[in-house]
């Protein structure tokens, strides 16, 4: 092995040398790469990289697939006969294939190929390479990775190719990644002065994290006549970061509203509208969830393809669970219990143990994976914000769910029902309105609500048993802060709390906001003892 | 069905504790050698400590079936403390007192580890400790099976400094002792080598906290100052997965700001989306994807007694495997079960690890670990990238922060001291 890596160290120069002198001599070339290619398995990462480096440097783009495969770990050397192949698990072997033109060759058995590692570092080495070998790709899309790959490096090496790209290149986005991964190149090596100039007008146009980064490195050893411009420039970025920032934090807040939203705007039906301290809350939310695991379970098995309706498929499934449970709970236990909120508390936190350990028991008490659909992975990118999708959903999500609630209370025959029997019951009771069904109906309403946030919240945390009860807490606030029985309190709430949580956080550490939080709800209630939105009429008080 | 046993277990401590104390006893010694098994069964910390409870009954069933120790069979005593760190010291009391074992294996987190200590001296009985844990500790009767933090913390730092070349980073972790007290260390080793303090940045969150918008987005503010970065994560079990998935939404890849975790491992992967995670790194003592006759034999034996092909090992157990066995030679060499003859007898003793090394039992009542750094793969497992040469030997006192620097540990004839300050030449800590 030290014999191969030694003729590969010596060779490294010698291809460079070649590459320039009689490129067109493709039998040497060929020879060459193969040697090059026998050399990857031996030596540290160090002298793995080197050897790649100097495969890139060939320029051959029938390289590529071999790249691909050593970055994602399927590159493979033979115990036999020392060759390097592309290997993929198949049953107890591995099914290997020649990295370079994917002819398959055969079989061997698991402990007859050892796989060639790589780190981190080396898969920034690999994508800089796949990047030189694919800059000149006629397809738009590859190249402009190639450009990226090349900008995150920034290797003077590929200065040369980079010019080259440059004069050819037609498509505007790839143009201006290329413009800046040479202006970084200019930047960091040794360049006349106006080159460097422009350079750094072109970086500080970008504005982002990335050219701010290099600027700042480059400020250390940059020339006296270039640092006013550059700490003019990073001074710019800094300003518009800064405002990017608090627009970021903003988003963040109300993010964390939408959340807080959805867990309690459940409660603010059961708990708000009808006056029960329902404990098991948390414990729906969390069969919500696990409605999404069952249902993305079965969607894995049988229909692989439906994998990205899952969750639409879950809702309403997740709204008749949890509703049903909820309609249970409300005719086995509560209705016994009106009027006594203590019993009510201890009935509920016991059902809410009953919940927790029955799914326990079903589901085990490991968490489940509940997959991201691929509409939810990934992020939006504002200007210097970053709207992650499944946030951006469950935001969308939490106002719409909202918005119905709201329909459905005002605006339809239960609804009125609903707000008829909690206002005053004895008098709905006698306009002929069945009060014990309608009791059932809002408790199985708020479960289901509850049940579909549960659907929302397997998406952003773990699905386990004890899913419930790290909102049962926040739900609670939200709805006392916002204001008993006012749907637009728990709204006004919710992202009040989010925002406020978000903007303490960066200064005084997660742990101290939630606690100041708490502090300031405490205060709060001390003062108005209604919330945010108090319910003004007799029946406040009944 | 062990759910079963554990509670027959525990009523019938309670009758024993009630009806007869000199009784059931006397009966027991003559017939068998118990062996406590102090992991919680119930609440928040059964996720992890359910399993180590299988792995004892496992090893123990497997001691049986080859003669069991000194003749005797073992007879497994479970209890279930129930993640209540109060309770762990009643029963603890109760498993040596009422049921008089020879030796508990027991404990996960580090509080219910102090919460036992005061009742282990008391009775003077022993305990095997066998996860991770923030070291500067040596105590008479407990055996730290697990890393200390030179055995994880530190040799992840280093492959960081070396391999990936960082230069700047976060040390992010929930807040309770352990992430408190490694980072202190780790803070400390960085500045030592030269780490400007800019250069690093410290973050505490709660217990199952899901929110991790606004830390990420600080990390990756943090991270665009034009130098390598990484995370040093003691973050722990339920809250590591939103914040992958943060880190994976917000386009950190592992290549850009990779992840070392010191308590993400086998099991808390199992059953989880780890798209997210692959690529970022965790630090343990093993693999279950080490590739070893020891840790195949391990895995098949452990697959065929829990009756699933999908249990996974990880490293706590594997730290229960050495402890029982060096527990085994030690009680075979002193040919009793007495406390002081088997701490006597341990200190020295070798067995195989499961990594094709060998465990050592240091004077300091820790043990020889190699360390790895593994990859998060798409299974659930980990890749080896990269080990340790030999075998590094547990140091119960950081030399990293200045008022540990001049501790040792030493159980052995004539220091026979957890804390001895090699300066002052006296046993009982730092001088001041």
């Amino acid at each position: 092995m030290a014999f191969i890596q030694s003729i590969a160290r010596i060779l490294t120069p010698i291809i460079f040398g070649l590459m320039a002198v009689c490129a067109a001599n493709a039998q040497t070339a060929s020879t060459d790469i193969d040697n090059l290619i026998a050399a990857l398995p031996g030596g540290s990462y160090a002298d793995r990289a080197g050897v790649i480096e100097a495969l890139a440097a060939t320029g051959d783009t029938a390289l590529v697939p071999l790249f691909e495969a050593l970055s994602e770990g399927n590159l493979y050397v033979t115990a036999t006969d020392g060759r390097v192949v592309r290997a993929v698990r198949a049953g107890d072997d591995y099914a290997i294939s020649d990295p370079l033109t994917g002819a398959t060759l055969g079989e061997v058995g698991r402990r007859d190929a050892e796989k060639i590692k790589v780190n981190n570092g080396l898969r920034r080495t690999i994508a800089s390479a796949i990047g030189q070998l694919t800059l000149m790709s006629p397809n738009a899309e590859i190249r402009r990775s190639a450009a990226e790959s090349i900008l995150k490096t920034a290797d003077p090496a590929s200065l040369e190719l980079l010019d080259t790209a440059l004069a050819a290149e037609k498509d505007p986005g790839v143009l201006a990644v290329l413009e800046q991964a040479r202006a970084v190149i200019v930047l960091g090596n040794d360049f006349p002065l106006a080159e460097k100039q422009a350079a750094v007008a072109l970086l500080v146009a970008k504005g982002d994290r990335d050219a701010m980064a290099v600027l700042t490195t480059e400020l250390a050893s940059a020339p006296d006549e270039l640092k006013p411009a550059i700490e003019a420039g990073i001074a710019g970025i800094e300003r518009d970061l800064a405002a990017w920032a608090a627009a970021q934090n903003v988003w963040y807040g109300i993010s964390l509203g939408s959340v807080l939203l959805l867990a309690a705007i459940g409660l603010a039906i059961t708990f708000g509208v009808m006056g029960v301290i329902n404990m098991a809350h948390g414990e729906i939310v969390m069969l919500g969830a696990y409605t999404t695991f069952a249902v993305q379970e079965v969607i894995r098995n049988n229909f692989p393809g439906l994998f990205d309706y899952s969750l639409a498929i879950a809702l309403p499934l997740a709204f008749l669970v949890t509703a049903l449970v909820g309609m249970a709970i409300e005719r086995g236990v509560i209705r016994w219990l009106y009027g006594r909120p203590l019993e009510t508390l201890l009935a509920t936190w016991g059902i809410s143990l009953i919940l927790q350990q029955t799914v326990r028991t079903i589901f085990g008490p490991n968490n489940r994976e509940v997959g991201n659909p691929g509409w939810m992975s990934g992020a939006l990118d504002i200007g210097g914000m970053s709207l992650t999708y499944s946030r951006l959903w469950i935001v969308v999500f939490a106002l719409v769910v909202f918005g119905i609630l709201l329909a459905v209370l005002n605006r339809t025959p239960l609804g009125l029902q609903m707000r008829a029997v909690t206002q005053n019951r004895r008098m709905a009771s006698s306009m002929g309105i069945r009060t014990p069904w309608v009791d059932a109906l809002t408790f199985g309403l708020g479960s289901g609500i509850a049940g579909i946030a549960g659907v929302a919240l397997s998406q952003i945390d773990n699905v386990s048993p004890n899913l419930g009860q790290s909102y049962i807490i926040d739900s609670f606030m939200v709805v006392v802060f916002g204001g008993v029985g006012n749907l637009w309190g728990t709204l006004v709430g919710a992202l009040t709390l989010g925002i406020a949580n978000k903007f303490l956080e960066p200064y005084a550490g997660a742990v101290l906001a939630k606690i100041l939080i708490l502090v300031f709800i405490i205060l709060f209630i001390q003062r108005r003892p209604r919330g945010l939105f108090a319910l003004k009429g007799r029946s406040v008080d009944a | 069905m062990s759910m079963k046993f554990a509670q027959r277990a525990t009523i019938a401590a309670a009758i024993a504790g009630t009806m007869g104390m000199s009784f059931s006893p006397a009966i027991a010694q003559e017939d068998t050698i118990k062996v406590g098994i102090l992991h919680s069964l119930s609440g928040t910390m059964a996720i992890s400590e359910t399993t180590l409870k299988d792995t004892m009954l496992y090893l123990i069933d497997e001691q049986n079936k080859k003669g069991g120790v000194l003749g005797k069979q073992l007879e497994a005593v479970v209890v279930d403390p129930a993640s209540d760190w109060p309770l762990f010291a009643e029963k603890a009391r109760e498993l040596i007192s009422v049921n008089h074992v020879a030796a508990v294996f027991g404990c996960w987190t580090s509080v219910s580890r102090k919460s036992v200590l005061p009742v282990f001296k008391e009775l003077n009985n022993i305990l095997f400790y066998p996860v991770q844990y923030e070291g500067e500790e040596s105590e008479r009767n407990v055996f730290y099976t697990g890393a200390a933090p030179n055995q994880q913390a530190i040799p992840a730092v280093d492959y960081l400094m070396e391999n990936e070349g960082v230069e700047r980073w976060v040390l992010a972790g929930t807040d309770y002792v352990y992430p408190r007290t490694t980072n202190k260390i780790l803070e400390a080793y960085l500045l030592d080598h030269g780490v400007a303090a800019d250069d690093i940045m410290i973050n505490y969150t709660p217990f199952g906290h899901s929110d991790w918008q606004t830390i990420v987005s600080d990390i990756k503010a943090f991270g665009s100052a034009g130098k390598k970065t990484a995370v040093v994560s003691t973050i722990n079990g339920d809250a590591n997965v939103p914040f992958y998935k943060e880190l994976g939404n917000q386009g950190i890849s592992a290549q850009d700001i990779p992840v070392v975790a010191f308590s993400v491992g086998e099991e808390e992967l199992a059953g989880l989306d780890t798209t997210p995670l692959v690529g970022h790194l965790a630090a343990w003592n093993y693999f279950q994807s080490v590739d070893t006759p020891e840790n195949e034999a391990f895995i098949a034996g452990w697959k065929a007694f829990t009756g699933n092909p999908d249990r996974v090992t990880n490293d706590p157990m594997e730290a229960h495997v050495i402890g029982f066995n060096l527990w085994v030679q030690a009680v075979e060499k002193a040919g009793t079960t007495d406390t002081d003859a088997v701490l006597d007898a341990i200190i020295g003793l070798e067995t195989p690890n499961l990594t094709g090394g060998i465990a050592k039992m240091l004077p300091n009542h820790h043990i020889t670990k190699p360390v790895l750094i593994g990859e998060i793969q798409d299974d659930g497992q980990f890749e080896v990238v990269w080990e340790t040469d030999a075998e590094v030997p547990g140091d119960a006192w950081t030399d990293f922060l200045p008022e540990s620097k001049v501790l040792e540990a030493d159980w052995t004839a004539p220091i026979s001291c957890g804390n001895y300050n090699t300066e002052t030449k006296t046993c009982g800590g730092a001088a001041n």
